[in-house]
């Protein structure tokens, strides 16, 4: 393999590898707090290329704008998922919250093929965002380039809310002992919301970037990447942020490295991840950056 | 067991073989295909309930087991001449083209397949608790799917396969015919299905009141309770996790029958999630509600078809809505979960609305 094609698959596993890890984010900050996998998230993300599609074909607005509206559009999607499908179950079993997690999920695909049909939608990307630069016979797209760079800004903005922020103290907190966070006066309800909202943001974000960059829209669009981000999220440590990101980086460049490095193995992309997961399991249950914690009796 | 619970079992099952018959005989084909499909719903929705309902593992991994039963049965039953033409893009794998075997042996064997997969997946798995073993099933589910979709030579890829022989009663029509002149058709030879369904129920009826089915049971209930009382819990985690897919297996070896064709995209996660839908309905560790879920469930997939077609509401026709069908069901599944009091099941669902007429 040349140093030009090697370069090539370092910037595509590297723009992958932030999808995931914008993804990532949200499971990692639901699991943090309320101890569920909101099988759901994958759907948010396609609802949101769906949304930034709409926005961009039937209206006039400019894209960045219409970018901006639909990642918070879906946001506050996510938050009504919430309070709809997970808030009356708070108190229940864990496998009660995932199983209600599951319905919504295939509520969302199947609602997305009744309204926006099953037939895949092509994503009207802005002409500047996908045009192709070519550096010393590395031809990169451009979108590859914006897609690391947008996800370390908004990885820096979350540091901060949740490291300055009362709020983002009340989420470390709530993470930390639901039950002691309860009664110190934090309104969980709010802060809960507010994770979800932040969650479904990012995912909306890396929703129309993956448009962008794979433009093709479809229901079921949601599924794999968010499978995959799940087990990114687990791989690093869930309920740790930093974990997800490194589990998002890590899951993204293996794969692109895997297919470039072994051919053969092309048809076992999706197997990646899997099997990944499985190995990080049996060897450390709690993940790469994952605390230990001992079993309550 | 009494000899006289006994007696009154082995009556139940030979009444239940002889409704099958009968409604072999008098149903027309459509229903039949229908009441088949009921019957192979049982047989999975018991092989859940054990692993999840009884003995607490949330597996989110059927569709897998379910596959490799029905790959199993298809290409154990497939005769030469179908494979050869079903096997264009890569030949077969000469030993497996030429292996033929009865369909008893066939679904059997598929079942061992999937019993064999589930042990060696579930030995080093069932280590990890709640969501953790959800995800991991899972993904060891879409992981054979992969595989699957990669051993052109063994499973046709991604083109599924085709012409899997299906069961017809055509024999004992032609019987009937000949000597009684009813004129009815053939149709789907509903006793396979229908046994094999009978047979769960008393297994795991038998298995749940057995000793393992206790220990099964205070798994469930409390683990750490269950392993002080001196109940070794890798050992019955992995035994029900066994069984369960073995059932998985032969389910889904008749499934590929009773279908004709079957391709990976069948064995997704959205088959799986059928099947929780029915445990989830009929209760956990419930076998008489995983029984009428199944059947209600099968039917109403049937049933509700017309919500995918343009509906007539009075005067308007809506258009056209496929996808509202599949939206109906994740609300049906998402209410019994969120509106439940005990364990969402029907059952608590009736005994709410009965102890709402009691009062008044």
């Amino acid at each position: 393999m040349s140093i030009q094609e090697f370069l090539q698959h370092l910037v595509n596993g590297t723009s992958l590898g932030s999808l995931y890890a914008l993804l990532a984010i949200g499971y990692t900050l639901v699991y943090g707090i309320l101890r569920l996998i909101n099988f759901a998230h994958g759907e948010v993300f396609m609802l949101g290329a769906y949304i930034a599609y709409y926005g961009l074909t039937l209206t006039s607005l400019p894209w960045f704008v219409v970018f901006i509206l639909a990642s918070i559009f879906t946001g506050i999607i996510g938050v009504l998922l919430e309070r709809l499908a997970y808030k009356p179950l708070r108190n229940s079993p864990k496998i009660t919250n995932l199983i209600s997690a599951i319905g919504a999920s295939f509520l969302f695909q199947n609602l997305a093929i009744m309204l926006f049909s099953g037939r895949p939608k092509a994503f009207p990307a802005p002409d500047i965002l996908t045009g192709v630069i070519i550096m010393r016979g590395v031809s990169i797209n451009i979108i590859s380039l914006i897609i690391p760079v947008v996800t370390v800004v908004l990885l820096v903005i979350l540091n901060t809310v949740i490291k300055k922020t009362k709020t983002g103290m009340a989420m470390r907190a709530l993470s930390k002992d639901y039950e002691a966070a309860s009664l110190m006066g934090i309104d969980i309800n709010m802060v809960v919301s507010f994770t979800f909202f932040v969650g479904s943001f990012l995912a909306a974000v890396g929703g129309v970037m993956w448009g962008i960059k794979y433009p093709q829209l479809l229901p079921a669009m949601g599924v794999m990447p968010g499978l995959k981000c799940f087990i990114a999220a687990v791989i690093g440590g869930i309920g740790n942020i930093s974990g997800a990101v490194l589990g998002g980086f890590i899951l993204g460049l293996g794969e692109i490295m895997l297919i470039a490095f072994l051919p053969t193995l092309t048809g076992y992309r999706d197997a990646f991840a899997f099997v990944l997961l499985i190995v990080i399991l049996l060897i450390k249950p709690t993940g790469l950056l994952g605390e230990k914690t001992a079993e309550k009796v | 067991m009494e000899k006289k619970k006994l007696t009154k079992y082995i009556v139940s099952m030979i009444l239940a073989i002889i409704a099958i018959v009968i409604a072999n005989i008098v149903l027309d084909n459509y229903k039949v295909r229908i009441l088949n499909l009921c019957f192979i719903y049982i047989i999975l929705g018991l092989s859940l309930n054990l692993i999840y309902g009884f003995t607490g593992l949330f597996s989110l991994g059927h569709a897998g087991f379910m596959a490799i039963g029905a790959y199993t049965v298809a290409i154990l039953t497939m005769s030469q001449e179908t494979k050869q033409m079903t096997y264009y893009m890569k030949p077969m794998v000469p030993f497996l083209e030429s292996l033929n075997t009865p369909f008893l042996v066939a679904v059997i064997a598929g079942g061992l397949m999937a019993a064999l997969f589930g042990f060696l997946i579930g030995a080093p798995v069932l280590k990890l608790t709640d969501d953790y073993l959800a995800i991991a099933t899972l993904g060891f589910s879409e992981i054979i799917r992969i595989i699957i979709i990669n051993m052109q030579s063994i499973t046709n890829g991604a083109l599924g396969l085709k012409g899997i022989p299906q069961k017809t009663n055509g024999t004992i029509m032609k019987f009937l015919n000949d000597n009684f002149d009813i004129g009815i058709k053939p149709s789907i030879n509903l006793l396979w299905a229908g046994v094999a369904s009978v047979v769960t129920i008393a297994f795991i009826y038998l298995l749940i009141n057995s000793s393992y089915g206790k220990a099964f049971k205070a798994i469930r209930e409390d683990e750490i309770a269950a392993r002080s009382m001196g109940i070794n819990l890798f050992k019955h985690k992995v035994l029900s996790f066994t069984i369960g897919s073995f059932f998985a297996g032969i389910g889904g070896g008749l499934l590929a029958v009773s279908l004709g064709t079957i391709d990976p995209t069948l064995f997704k996660f959205s088959l799986t999630w059928n099947i929780i839908l029915i445990v989830v309905l009929g209760g956990m560790g419930n076998i008489k509600g995983t029984i009428v879920s199944a059947c209600l469930v099968t039917i109403a997939m049937e049933a509700l078809r017309f919500l995918d077609e343009p509906l007539k509401l009075g005067f308007m026709v809506t258009e056209a809505m496929p996808g509202l069908r599949m939206v109906v069901f994740s609300i049906i599944l998402m209410a019994a979960v969120i509106f439940k009091r005990d364990d969402g099941s029907l059952k608590s669902a009736l005994e709410k609305v009965r102890g709402r007429y009691a009062k008044n």
